[in-house]
């Protein structure tokens, strides 16, 4: 296995949240928030801006309080590896309807590309398995990003980690909104709940 | 985290005697249950312990122990999005480990209730605790939190019902401080 992965981080996301139907998404500060946000933005995106290390965090409370509804986090191994304490705490809560998804290029993309934990052989999968997630995968090759898809909709069988190897590399950035109250609204209103 | 936990006996188990058993953490979980807090997370205190307790024996509660304070700020965040009120519970020592996670509230204009005992102040025999004390209202406030206070027992339930409504009405960020004083003096000497 090569050092790092090649698969291309937009049509990664671009597959996985095809047809999205229910999935409630929150994203990574940094290039994750431009990939879902260049894959069709979406009142039931949940930006970040900062926070980082609070994506998955984030996605717990979310799918704690959604059980019925399938929640994707989707963000990037500096991301990920800032909060991997929380992986400990989705492990203990064992929420089914969770899955992580790590864009993993082993690199700190936002900041000029310096290596990360993962780039020097941290494996992020490894960590979620010693911890108990239910589901855990890596995917490098494009074919299995459908099947992949179809789990991310699985509400029973989380916590789930994929870990997503992409190419390092620029990407254009894609610049949703950032105003968080207007984020935060909309999110609530497609779940039906009224602005305060 | 609180080490060592020596302020309880290990005999401190659900039920114990009501005559002596201090009743503010009781006065708290009602306040809770009437605002409807649906998620109760926490780094453990053993000023907390009795309110833990009641959460995880709660079957409409649903109570997380976290590895680090920030944590609990992402998830009260998760579970707003999702329609539940929560309540972060933690000591003084843990607010210091929140400071950029607290952005994610002000900026998104987030309900946040948490509820701090505090260390380092009142009748502290441990040094080490003091520096996060002192400097516990002042880091919330600088980030934008609004900081109440519990001096006695007595206040408990008026002051957390009010910095709920604040927080769950009014979109507000708040801490209620503990004090020392409530929770009681550390016993460091003697048997645990």
């Amino acid at each position: 296995m090569s050092q790092f992965g090649t698969l291309d981080r937009r049509e990664t996301v671009a597959v996985l949240l095809a047809d999205r139907g229910e999935l409630l998404v929150v994203c990574g500060l940094g290039s994750p928030t431009y990939d879902v946000f260049a894959a069709g933005d979406h009142d039931a995106n949940f930006y970040l801006w900062g926070a980082m290390g609070g994506a998955a965090l984030i996605g717990l409370g979310l799918a704690l309080a959604q059980p019925n509804r399938p929640v994707a986090v989707v963000t990037g191994d500096g991301e990920a590896l800032m909060g991997v304490g929380g992986l400990l705490t989705i492990a203990v809560k064992r929420p089914p309807n969770l899955s992580i998804v790590v864009l993993d290029n082993g690199h700190f993309g936002e900041t000029g590309m310096q290596m990360s934990h993962s780039g020097h052989g941290v494996d992020l999968a490894a960590i979620a398995t010693s911890a108990g997630f239910g589901a855990v995968s890596t995917v490098t090759e494009r074919h299995e990003l459908a099947a992949t898809r179809t789990m991310l909709h699985d509400t029973t069988t989380g916590p789930r980690l994929v870990r997503v190897r992409i190419a390092p590399g620029e990407t254009p950035r894609a610049l949703p909104a950032r105003d968080g109250v207007y984020l935060k609204n909309r999110f609530r209103q497609s779940l039906g709940y009224a602005v305060s | 985290m609180d080490l060592p936990t020596s302020d309880q006996s290990p005999s401190d188990q659900l039920p114990r005697d009501r005559s002596t058993a201090p009743t503010w953490p009781d006065d708290i979980f009602a306040c809770l249950k009437a605002f409807e807090v649906k998620q109760v997370c926490y780094v453990p205190d053993a000023g907390h312990s009795r309110l833990i307790k009641r959460a995880h024996a709660d079957p409409a509660m649903i109570a997380t122990v976290l590895t680090t304070e920030e944590e609990g700020i992402a998830l009260s965040a998760g579970a707003w999005l999702g329609g539940d009120r929560a309540v972060l519970l933690m000591q003084s020592s843990g607010v210091g480990n929140c400071i950029n996670m607290l952005s994610l509230m002000t900026v998104c204009r987030f309900p946040l209730l948490t509820l701090v005992t505090m260390r380092g102040e009142w009748a502290e025999f441990n040094p080490w605790q003091v520096p996060m004390g002192r400097g516990t209202p002042g880091v919330l406030q600088h980030m934008g939190v609004t900081v109440m206070r519990i001096d006695a027992a007595e206040e408990a339930s008026e002051t957390v019902s009010a910095a709920a409504s604040l927080a769950y009405d009014g979109d507000q960020q708040v801490a209620v401080l503990i004090s020392q004083k409530v929770i009681g003096r550390k016993q460091w000497l003697g048997a645990k």
